[in-house]
């Protein structure tokens, strides 16, 4: 069992200069067999592991990750949590991940920084208005939380927003998801590593997953660059990656992978207290605890895996940006980045069992992934050990594509996709 | 930023382009006898590959006109360039993982 992170813990190896510290998980060479190999260490992937072991008990697990923990999708995303979504289905999936992350730094013993900040959408003409007024009464029906505020509360909510008529993006209004906010995005993998760890879940990195022997239609072992591992079930994971892997065990997807852009600045002093997005033009700010402002940018409008983003996606969102709050005209940014992320045509998941036997997925996530980590970790765990889905993720089928039982939530996604 | 080569105008840059997403998808002959899968196969699944791709590609702000790129889709070269109705270049064929 690995030690309690606490107060007492950190005055103790204080006293040792804090070079003591047992390291957080171990990083074992992967066994022969598993009950459930899953692919694709992010903290969608480990979430499942630790619900699988927490939730349904099954303890002999592999988490197999290419590179290392959380330097996929779940490094690289704007950190954002929020749970606003437009129609039952999704309300429903994305409310049950924000209750698992309001106790989640509790649960897993490990400070992921969740911040309820609030979340607020803009809107710039009449028809946003109309459209986010419909979705804040559909939020509402579904105990979702969330306001519509009038400009002036706007501006109220977040005085450095530029409210001056002329502007190029006037706004009219938004929405206010109060229990929204933000979460340190590499503590939840390394939080729910550590906490699969402890309950005996292997943890493998570096051990990309090649190929997958299938025997009569059932999955009988992942081939890794680590060697064959025999599994009774695997459980793929993997955002952006998700149709290659697919590929391999021979079924296709409704999935497009696009880089989704985002960015830092410079550290400043704390300006932002709040989450800013907008969906019309593409922009979303925030500040990290280190001062940094995080900004997420639009996805390329072709299909790639180079993990950088098109520079006139960058120009696009900098000047909305740059409209909304002159006062950040003259930042520098620091970083830039992309992260590979897999669309469905409706811009719902899919979370589901395949054509194969002991083959599950859990993809399609596209460009809102991060804020529903927990709960994707938990209905998937109960989807690999039960074999069948939980009523929260029944809808999410893969098979709704043939059905037509689409959950169209582009306008609630914040990326056009 | 792709510089892509319109077979009319020559290079320009990716912002005067848009996407028309994977090339050759014929429409079912006989859709009256396809089954639901079998449109589901048709209207949403994609091989989104990962390396060389064949895909569609429209010169909105500039000639107007649609032509296909073979392009690999991680480092973003540019193989081949060709005309609609024209048959897919040989493309020297990636392995990625």
């Amino acid at each position: 069992m690995t030690a309690r992170y606490s107060i007492f813990s950190l005055v103790r190896n204080a006293l040792s200069y804090h070079e003591n510290w047992p390291e957080a998980w171990r990083s074992p060479e992967p066994k022969a067999s598993y009950d459930v190999v899953i692919v694709g260490g992010g903290g969608h992937g480990l979430a499942t592991a630790y619900y699988l072991a927490k939730e349904h008990k099954i303890t002999n697990v592999a988490v197999l990750e290419r590179g290392w923990l959380g330097g996929g999708n779940t490094g690289r995303n704007t950190t954002i949590v929020r749970s606003n979504y437009l129609w039952d289905e999704s309300a429903a999936l994305y409310e049950h991940a924000l209750k698992l992350w309001e106790t989640m730094s509790q649960d897993l013993n490990y400070n992921v920084m969740f911040s309820q900040r609030g979340v607020m959408n803009l809107a710039h003409n009449q028809h946003d208005l109309r459209e986010l007024s419909r979705r804040v009464n559909a939020n509402r029906l579904n105990g979702v939380d969330s306001e519509l505020l009038d400009a002036r509360q706007v501006k109220e909510f977040c005085p450095i927003i530029d409210l001056r008529a002329n502007g190029r993006y006037p706004v009219l209004g938004a929405t206010l998801q109060r229990r929204g906010g933000t979460a340190r995005h590499d503590a939840v993998a390394w939080g729910y590593a550590r906490a699969a760890d402890a309950l005996g879940v292997d943890i493998i990195q570096e051990c990309p997953v090649t190929g997958f022997r299938i025997s009569n239609g059932r999955v009988q072992a992942v081939e890794t660059a680590k060697g064959t591992i025999e599994a009774k079930k695997v459980a793929l994971c993997v955002a952006g990656h998700t149709s290659v892997l697919a590929e391999l065990a021979g079924f296709r997807l409704p999935v497009h992978s696009v880089p989704l852009q985002a960015l830092v600045s410079e550290p400043v002093k704390p300006i932002l207290d709040c989450v800013v997005m907008s969906n019309a033009i593409h922009a979303y700010v925030s500040q990290s605890d280190k001062g940094e402002l995080v900004i997420g940018a639009g996805t390329d409008k072709f299909i790639g895996y180079g993990q950088r983003g098109s520079l006139p996606v960058t120009e696009e969102t900098l000047a909305a940006v740059c409209e909304l709050f002159p006062m950040f005209r003259r930042m520098r940014m620091m970083r830039q980045w992309g992260g590979i992320v897999d669309t469905c045509p409706d811009a719902s998941p899919i979370i589901s069992k395949t054509p194969v036997e002991g083959l599950y997925i859990n993809g399609g996530w596209g460009t809102g992934g991060f804020k529903s980590t927990p709960g994707s970790g938990w209905v998937y765990a109960h989807t690999i050990a039960e074999d069948r889905p939980h009523p929260l993720n029944e809808a999410f089928d893969m098979n709704r594509f043939v059905t037509g039982y689409l959950i169209d939530e582009h306008g609630a996604a914040a990326v056009a996709h | 930023m792709l510089l892509i080569p319109c077979p009319y105008c020559g290079e320009r840059d990716e912002t005067e382009f848009s996407y028309g997403g994977e090339a050759h998808i014929e429409r079912p002959k006989d859709p009256e006898k396809l089954s639901d899968a079998e449109w589901a196969d048709y209207v949403f699944m994609r091989p989104n590959s990962k390396g060389i791709l064949l895909e569609r590609w429209v010169h909105s702000h500039g000639c107007r006109r649609w032509f296909n790129l073979a392009r690999d889709t991680v480092t973003y070269k540019i193989h081949a360039v060709y005309r609609m109705g024209e048959k897919p270049p040989r493309v020297p064929k990636t392995d990625y993982v």
